[in-house]
């Protein structure tokens, strides 16, 4: 029992489910250790909703070590708390201060239904990487490693756009709720590499595609994703996506493969 | 075509009309800002009244002047059709929203461009309605004595209904008749209001092309490490802040210089 221990008032967002509507009911967490992660703390609030027999909050979490993506909550007007580059997981009670009252909402996208509570459904995200977001490898014999040389600055921008966790905070920090962030970065970490060439056009199209079927907003530039991306996932990305899509729309021959179909 | 058809219903076709029709407009800006520096010449409009005279009777500049007003229309349908589908993508929104994760124009795009279509409507409907459909715009006959070069101005008064301008020259002394839209310029801008909204519109299209203009490019796709920073430069520094400017100057100069 430390002295520096807060005592915080929550506002959390309860949802039955995405059919009901939801609103906000309001918790005390009490007596909360500076060094536990916001998970921890909610874990902690949660127990003691179950002790006194009410429904405990829902909320996704799963590796708690910031590599996952499952872990989501809007906190206090920002994705993942109001610190940069972390996710929920990541994110102490140290930075809170005693007495403060804390927002918990879940991502407000309309291609992410709420399923209850703060969890909501990113499925959406699964079926735009399963519309193009692979390469296609033969099998045979184990190819030498460094076989194809790749540039170093190349190796580092794909590696930097495949750190992306796809957990969706640029959608929620995005006034339009525009996905173009997760999508340009699954884009680019193939597109950008000898083994993605094959299949790079066909793949900006058919992720825009889905991306577009799935209903999520237009990017309009104002860099929100990137401030609030838990990977820092560069905007250049978005740019790197739509030239790679108008090149194959405008340019290039090739034709948009099949949805339905899958790889093929 | 179907194929063109899709492209450009995709989003990111949208956008890539977004981007086109908004640098049209902006390259017309410095057209725009060009010809009216001819305001700040001191000869009772006669320069300017005859640069107007020029884009509204030569056939080029009039087939770009439609494409000019195509593009204001669709620039604005598309930017309305992306805000209703951005607003379906997030039904309920947040309690709470962070400020301090994009600039303050770059998420109230919506909001300049409406104050901007405004002053469009406004502005066309002065300047240029009125000046092309309606007599309330008088004429000015300017006489230039060729070998002194001084010239003399007075109002004048066509015959016919019918008469648009003329150019001739009679005992050394080149007389031009033109409509005085400059005498129109001088009449608006005499009003504060009119001034006041002006200006306003002013600091709208800056805050606007501060965000827009280095946004159409990140659109285009047109990112790199060594010329990025130098569309951001012409945006900032001359879309944003020398040609707002030099546009808010003209009711200013006149509205504080008016006899």
């Amino acid at each position: 029992m430390s002295a520096n221990n807060l005592n915080l008032t929550l506002k959390v967002w309860r949802q039955k489910n995405a059919q009901t509507a939801g609103k906000f009911v309001t918790y005390k967490a009490e007596n909360i250790s500076p060094d536990m992660s916001f998970l921890e703390m909610l874990d902690v609030v949660n127990e003691s909703l179950v002790h006194k027999g009410e429904d405990p909050i829902h909320f996704d979490h799963d590796c708690r070590e910031g590599i996952c993506g499952m872990c989501s909550l809007y906190i206090n007007g920002h994705p993942h708390g109001p610190k940069r580059a972390i996710t929920t997981c990541q994110l102490h009670m140290r930075s809170f201060h005693d007495g403060q009252t804390i927002t918990i909402e879940p991502w407000r996208a309309s291609p992410f239904p709420v399923i209850k509570d703060l969890a909501v459904d990113r499925s959406a995200f699964d079926r735009i990487q399963q519309a193009g977001g692979y390469v296609s490898v033969n099998t045979g014999g184990v190819p030498d490693a460094n076989e194809i040389p790749i540039p170093k600055v190349i190796a580092d921008e794909a590696f930097n756009s495949a750190t992306c966790i796809g957990c969706g905070a640029c959608v929620a920090a995005c006034k339009n709720a525009s996905a173009m962030l997760f999508v340009s970065a699954k884009v680019t970490q193939l597109g950008m590499l000898p083994q993605g060439q094959p299949e790079r056009y066909r793949r900006v199209q058919s992720m825009v595609a889905q991306m577009d079927a799935e209903g999520f907003g237009n990017c309009t530039n104002t860099g929100a994703c990137e401030a609030e991306c838990p990977k820092e996932i560069k905007m250049t990305n978005i740019s790197r996506m739509n030239n790679d899509y108008f090149s194959a729309k405008l340019f290039r021959s090739e034709e948009l493969h099949e949805q339905s179909q899958g790889e093929g | 075509m179907s194929e063109f058809k899709e492209t450009f219903n995709s989003s990111l076709g949208k956008k890539l009309i977004m981007a086109l029709t908004g640098l049209f407009l902006c390259t017309f800006l410095i057209v725009h800002l060009g010809g009216n520096l001819l305001l700040f010449k001191n000869d009772d409009g006669y320069a300017f009244n005859v640069y107007a005279n020029f884009l509204t009777h030569f056939p080029p500049i009039e087939v770009i002047a439609y494409i000019l007003y195509l593009c204001i229309l669709v620039h604005t349908l598309y930017a309305i059709i992306l805000t209703v589908k951005n607003r379906k993508a997030r039904p309920v929104g947040y309690a709470v929203t962070a400020s301090d994760n994009a600039s303050w124009n770059s998420k109230n795009m919506g909001l300049l461009g409406s104050i901007l279509f405004l002053f469009i409507v406004i502005h066309m409907n002065d300047f240029w309605y009125n000046y092309k459909y309606t007599d309330k715009v008088g004429f000015k006959e300017y006489r230039t004595d060729l070998s002194s070069g001084i010239t003399q101005s007075a109002d004048f008064m066509p015959a016919s209904a019918k008469f648009e301008n003329s150019v001739s020259t009679e005992n050394n002394t080149e007389i031009v008749r033109v409509k005085d839209l400059h005498a129109r310029v001088q009449h608006s801008f005499g009003n504060l209001i009119y001034v006041i909204f002006y200006v306003i519109a002013m600091v709208a299209v800056a805050f606007h092309l501060k965000h827009g203009f280095q946004s159409a490019f990140r659109t285009l796709g047109w990112v790199h490490r060594k010329y990025t920073p130098i569309v951001e430069f012409i945006g900032t520094w001359f879309f944003a802040i020398i040609m707002p400017i030099g546009f808010a100057l003209m009711p200013i100069v006149y509205y504080f210089t008016r006899s």
